[in-house]
């Protein structure tokens, strides 16, 4: 089902990541993961496979540890819902170089597509608002791709970016489940040494 | 209904605690408060060179660490000992990825406990975190919380390892369910 309200999830996370190669990436379990690394892998990028809620947490410990650069997390509705509460913890920290991207296709993409609360009710730019945060942008095409890589690129404020997308299973692109080596090649494009 | 920061206790201990976290290099503070705790917090909250970060659960926490660490930065998780048991998934993270983690956790649940909805979880908490991976050091007494914190410390961001530190409910002393 094509919806003309909506855009496909991997133009649009192809399209942001070419215009944000500088960028520290986090990626949500499930599809996000896969669109990000199907999107071209990248050493500055953090695929998480499980900790489900864990992506924006962890892009906020990143981003206040590492000012100087855009850190951008990019996952689903349904990840995110399950740490919800972050965006409160976002909100009062309010890092000027984090931008949350949530894929929202209303439903749990990974599991056999059942509606999730964003198809239910849940509107996930009000919830951020809600939270505080004062800068939310909602796309549904790729014309939303250059204001949204400006903001990451700008590092000015504390970001939301709810993408409406379609609900649809592009083929999956894996990227490697050794979170080690994800971790150790991420700290070495830093400069970091495994610890 | 309990008061904040009302337990008859010597708290001395909290600041050398503070200074161990200061002197390893700990620069973001992610915590969900205890009153046990609050002075910590406090000191954390008035120090300009250390990001004192108020959580809404406490697995918020652990992914805040790990975020902290692959951007090069140390980070603590302080918590209660119920919040441990909010944590249990998200302790993967730590050990899929071999990130170095230290929590402390005031204890709850144990020593003079009024509150028998409590003692679940309080019982629970050392082998929970045993069970996810995470070794546990345990002080009851306000003379070793410093060097037990020091210990662990080192293990964590030196040796790469995950640890807890269990702050006795003993150490914290009675909780006063009066308001003065």
């Amino acid at each position: 089902m094509i919806d003309a309200g909506r855009v496909s999830r991997r133009d649009f996370v192809a399209a942001l990541i070419a215009e944000i190669p500088d960028a520290l990436v986090v990626t949500g379990l499930g599809s996000a993961t896969y669109d990000v690394y199907s999107a071209g892998d990248r050493a500055q990028t953090f695929y998480l496979w499980g900790a489900m809620g864990a992506a924006v947490p962890m892009a906020l410990g990143l981003a206040l540890a590492q000012p100087e650069r855009s850190v951008v997390a990019v996952t689903g509705d349904a990840e995110h819902l399950m740490g919800i509460g972050t965006l409160g913890t976002i909100s009062a920290a309010r890092p000027p170089n984090l931008t949350v991207v949530v894929l929202d296709n209303a439903h749990f993409g990974e599991t056999g597509m059942q509606r999730s609360h964003t198809g239910l009710g849940t509107d996930l730019a009000s919830v951020a608002r809600g939270f505080g945060i004062e800068t939310v942008l909602q796309v549904a095409s790729l014309a939303g791709v250059p204001p949204v890589a400006d903001r990451v690129r700008g590092r000015v404020g504390t970001t939301y970016v709810h993408v409406l997308i379609h609900a649809d299973e592009p083929p999956r692109a894996l990227p490697p489940r050794d979170g080690v080596a994800n971790k150790n090649v991420f700290r070495a494009a830093l400069g970091l040494p495994t610890f | 209904m309990p008061t904040q920061n009302s337990r008859m206790t010597d708290t001395s201990w909290s600041e050398a605690v503070f200074r161990v976290l200061k002197n390893g290099n700990v620069t973001q503070v992610a915590f969900v408060p205890d009153a046990g705790l609050s002075d910590i917090i406090g000191l954390a909250q008035r120090d300009p060179a250390v990001r004192d970060l108020v959580l809404t659960t406490e697995e918020e926490g652990v992914a805040i660490a790990c975020g902290a660490w692959l951007g090069g930065q140390r980070a603590v998780l302080l918590m209660q000992s119920s919040g441990v048991g909010n944590c249990v998934n998200m302790f993967s993270l730590l050990t899929n990825c071999q990130f170095p983690f230290l929590t402390l956790v005031a204890m709850r649940g144990e020593y003079a406990e009024l509150n028998p909805w409590q003692v679940p979880m309080g019982r629970a908490t050392q082998q929970v975190l045993e069970l996810m991976g995470i070794q546990v050091l345990r002080a009851d007494k306000a003379e070793e919380v410093e060097d037990m914190v020091s210990a662990a410390l080192d293990a964590v961001f030196e040796a790469n390892d995950r640890v807890a530190v269990l702050l006795g409910q003993k150490l914290i002393g009675r909780k006063k369910w009066e308001r003065e």
